[in-house]
């Protein structure tokens, strides 16, 4: 028994397991599942996973009711705890309530919160959860969408990201009137973690290719210590090629010819450009869903983390990267057929020109997409009923 | 006799020599002392009609770079303008002390030019000297890096009607090259902002919007994540933006740019950011006009200027009459603007940029098959028809 609790508790947090996906998405059939650490941690009553549900600001609000709406109608057994964080709970005990609730339920669906800069003492909010979490790990898989009208469409990059160190440690001092200094920092620790997390996904998936990404040119000490972690933890993995580049290059390579990379491993803020432009790349900032993970908790939000401030109450946003975020989670908590179930939904309904909001070059509203993806649910979830009948 | 001699002399001045400026003429001589008195980084001599002559310094570089400094010699001597050239050869030479130092012919040179074209330079790794790029820059203190993206037509790529520019914070930032190990395993690397640096910056970019008739400028910034150094940095360009409100100012997160860059790149214009993110976003802008072999860079300083081609020595081609030197040739013109020599400028920009639309003389790397020489000749005809 002591064995086997041991075994348990071991930290495995990067052993994503995998299990193929009923639907088809491009030519990767793959999710992620939880590692046996990480369902410990999740919440389950009577069968059905509690899920902390944070709506942020922008558009969070509008587009987390049309998911909660979505669940409802596909019976994805999840229970909503809805925890109140935006940009205008500043008092620290928003926070202190929203961490509790996600170390209860192990698992959180998150809108972006705004961060108004220009107030000194207003701390961010998404980097505080997710360093007090310690989600280390960001993971952005861009694929190209069917009928959706991008640049490229054999895209299939996954970005796998450092989420809690580097740039976004938030250590800056202003040593003398009008003189900022902003640290850096970079652990072998931290590095050599997300280089074993990036390679056993990369084995785990199937994936060929390993690519850090650096500018150990000029920053010899900082990202020299990543890359060098990098090549260490890739001499384990003889089966995956490893190389690297560096992050200029990169997002010129990315521009010009993106079907070149593979695995892309970053530090944090190089992971948030890349992110950024393979998402524009594919399709925009309202397609592409995200997650972030640590060893025991994990909280999906949209891929770019935008907040969609300017789209609020007008019923024009994109509700796709949520939604497959909310699918990932799903997959994440076990529930691969309702999963598949509403993912299959959704990419057939919005490779469809007259259900394709205005980012995507369409006319349609956020509305007039929940409805289609409902009505195109509920037919499968009839069938499935009478069949259990 | 005295009016043949003068003749002789006027003679001499009007035609410019074509070799690097070495045996110059008194009378010249005479000049560039002259107008060490004009303030400006740009050296005019005062003409009282005929042509006015500016000396500039040349730094053919590596690998392929002696070929198109050439190419791009050609190519003014066919417009006529009024350049005298002036090679230097940086490679570093080991001191007394048993560093490696620029050689002191540069700092010579530039002093006296305060104009410079730079062709692409072999950074050896490891071998025991600061990157030469950087050393320049230090050197005189080349503050603003300027990079005009725009698309070209005739070279074909999946983003059409690009037409911005990049200018990014060059000696600060993430690269002030401050490290430290602080315990074994972790490390800390410092990115410094200053207001006198982001003040500088933002104040070039309204004035080369104003000068280039461009209509907004966009601060790109992460200051939701690095408060205090980027907010600086974004504080410093709204005080400027509210002395300059003939010129439209916005602000942008670098991730929401990265975004919309690669989705619609025709709705932005003038692009001021620090350090790092505008390596990053002017190397992603030149990804989408056709790569660094196609763009043209500029480097603008307190004390001078230098123009440059970004992309590298490509020593694989080199010596093989392959080069392509648009990037060296769209940089020098972006020279002559700067030298107020705009019309020469304008003249050698259409005749290349025609050259590539025609596509019957293109390089190897344009998608012809023709020679660097062959290209050069094109240009040259064009510019002489």
């Amino acid at each position: 028994m002591a064995a086997l609790t041991r075994r348990l508790l071991c930290n495995t947090a990067w052993r994503q397991t995998v299990v193929p996906s009923l639907s088809s998405f491009g030519n990767r059939n793959y999710t992620i599942n939880a590692t046996e650490q990480q369902v410990l941690s999740c919440a389950k009553y009577g069968g059905r996973h509690c899920v902390t549900l944070m709506t942020g600001d922008g558009v969070g609000p509008e587009i987390l009711t049309h998911v909660q709406e979505i669940f409802r109608y596909a019976g994805a057994p999840i229970d909503f705890e809805t925890v109140e964080i935006n940009s205008s709970t500043t008092d620290a005990a928003y926070l202190e309530a929203a961490l509790l609730s996600v170390q209860r339920n192990g698992v959180a669906l998150k809108g972006n919160i705004e961060t108004k800069f220009d107030d000194a003492e207003f701390r961010s909010m998404n980097v505080a959860l997710r360093s007090r979490l310690d989600l280390w790990s960001n993971i952005v898989w861009c694929r190209s969408f069917k009928g959706v009208n991008a640049r490229y469409d054999d895209i299939d990059i996954v970005l796998i990201r450092e989420n809690t160190e580097g740039e976004y440690s938030s250590l800056e001092h202003e040593s003398v009137t009008g003189v900022v200094e902003s640290l850096k920092i970079i652990t072998a620790e931290k590095c050599e973690r997300i280089a074993r997390y990036a390679f056993d996904f990369a084995a785990r998936n199937g994936r060929k290719k390993v690519t850090a990404i650096h500018k150990a040119n000029i920053m010899k000490l900082a990202d020299g210590l990543f890359l060098e972690s990098c090549r260490k933890v890739s001499e384990d993995y003889a089966d995956i090629k490893f190389s690297d580049m560096i992050i200029d290059n990169a997002s010129m390579q990315m521009v010009s010819r993106p079907q070149q990379f593979d695995v892309l491993l970053m530090p944090n803020l190089y992971g948030n450009i890349l992110s950024s432009i393979a998402a524009g790349l594919v399709g925009g900032a309202g397609l592409v869903p995200g997650m972030n993970v640590g060893a025991k908790y994990a909280v999906f939000e949209s891929g770019t983390r935008n907040s969609g401030r300017s789209l609020k109450g007008k019923n024009i946003a994109n509700p796709t990267g949520m939604l497959l975020a909310s699918c990932d989670m799903l997959d994440y908590l076990g529930h691969h057929n309702v999963g598949a179930l509403i993912r299959e939904s959704v990419l057939d309904v919005i490779a469809q020109p007259q259900h394709q909001t205005p980012d995507m070059g369409g006319q349609a509203t956020t509305t007039d997409v929940i409805q289609a993806i409902i009505d195109d649910i509920k037919p499968k979830t009839q069938t499935r009923n009478q069949q259990a009948n | 006799m005295a009016a043949r001699a003068i003749r002789t002399a006027f003679s001499q001045i009007n035609s410019v020599p074509k070799s690097h400026g070495q045996g110059v003429l008194p009378f010249l001589q005479e000049r560039f002392l002259e107008s060490q008195s004009c303030p400006s980084n740009t050296r005019q001599y005062s003409s009282a009609g005929s042509a006015s002559i500016q000396k500039v310094t040349m730094i053919p570089g590596d690998g392929i770079g002696p070929e198109i400094s050439q190419a791009v010699k050609d190519i003014f001597e066919a417009a006529g303008a009024p350049i005298i050239w002036e090679d230097v050869d940086v490679t570093p030479i080991k001191g007394p002390d048993g560093n490696f130092h620029l050689p002191q012919a540069i700092f010579d040179s530039m002093a006296e030019t305060k104009m410079g074209l730079k062709g692409p330079l072999a950074t050896p790794i490891g071998k025991g000297h600061k990157s030469l790029n950087l050393a320049l820059r230090k050197a005189f203190s080349l503050y603003a890096n300027v990079r005009p993206c725009k698309s070209i037509e005739g070279y074909k790529t999946p983003y059409d009607e690009v037409d911005l520019v990049t200018i990014r914070e060059n000696t600060e930032g993430e690269y002030s090259g401050i490290e430290h190990t602080i315990v074994d395993g972790v490390v800390q690397s410092i990115k410094l902002i200053t207001e006198t640096a982001s003040r500088r910056v933002a104040e070039y970019a309204f004035k080369f919007a104003r000068d280039n008739n461009r209509s907004t400028v966009t601060a790109v910034h992460k200051a939701n994540i690095m408060r205090m150094s980027d907010g600086l940095f974004l504080k410093c360009c709204r005080e400027v933006a509210s002395k300059n409100k003939d010129i439209k100012f916005t602000e942008h997160y670098l991730d929401t740019v990265c975004l919309n860059m690669v989705q619609d790149p025709t709705q932005f214009d003038v692009l001021v950011m620090p350090n790092l993110y505008g390596d990053i976003l002017s190397d992603l802008c030149a990804g989408l006009i056709g790569g660094l072999g196609v763009t043209p860079s500029g480097n603008i300083g307190e004390d001078g200027a230098i123009f440059e081609s970004v992309h590298g020595t490509a020593p694989d081609i080199a010596g093989q009459d392959k080069a392509n030197p648009t990037a060296l040739l769209l940089s020098a013109v972006m020279m002559l603007r700067h030298m107020q020599l705009g019309e020469y400028g304008d003249r050698i920009e259409k005749a290349a940029l025609d050259t590539i639309r025609e596509g019957e003389v293109l390089t190897g790397d344009l998608g012809g098959e023709a020679t660097c020489s062959a290209f050069t000749k094109e240009i040259c005809r064009r510019i002489q028809s």
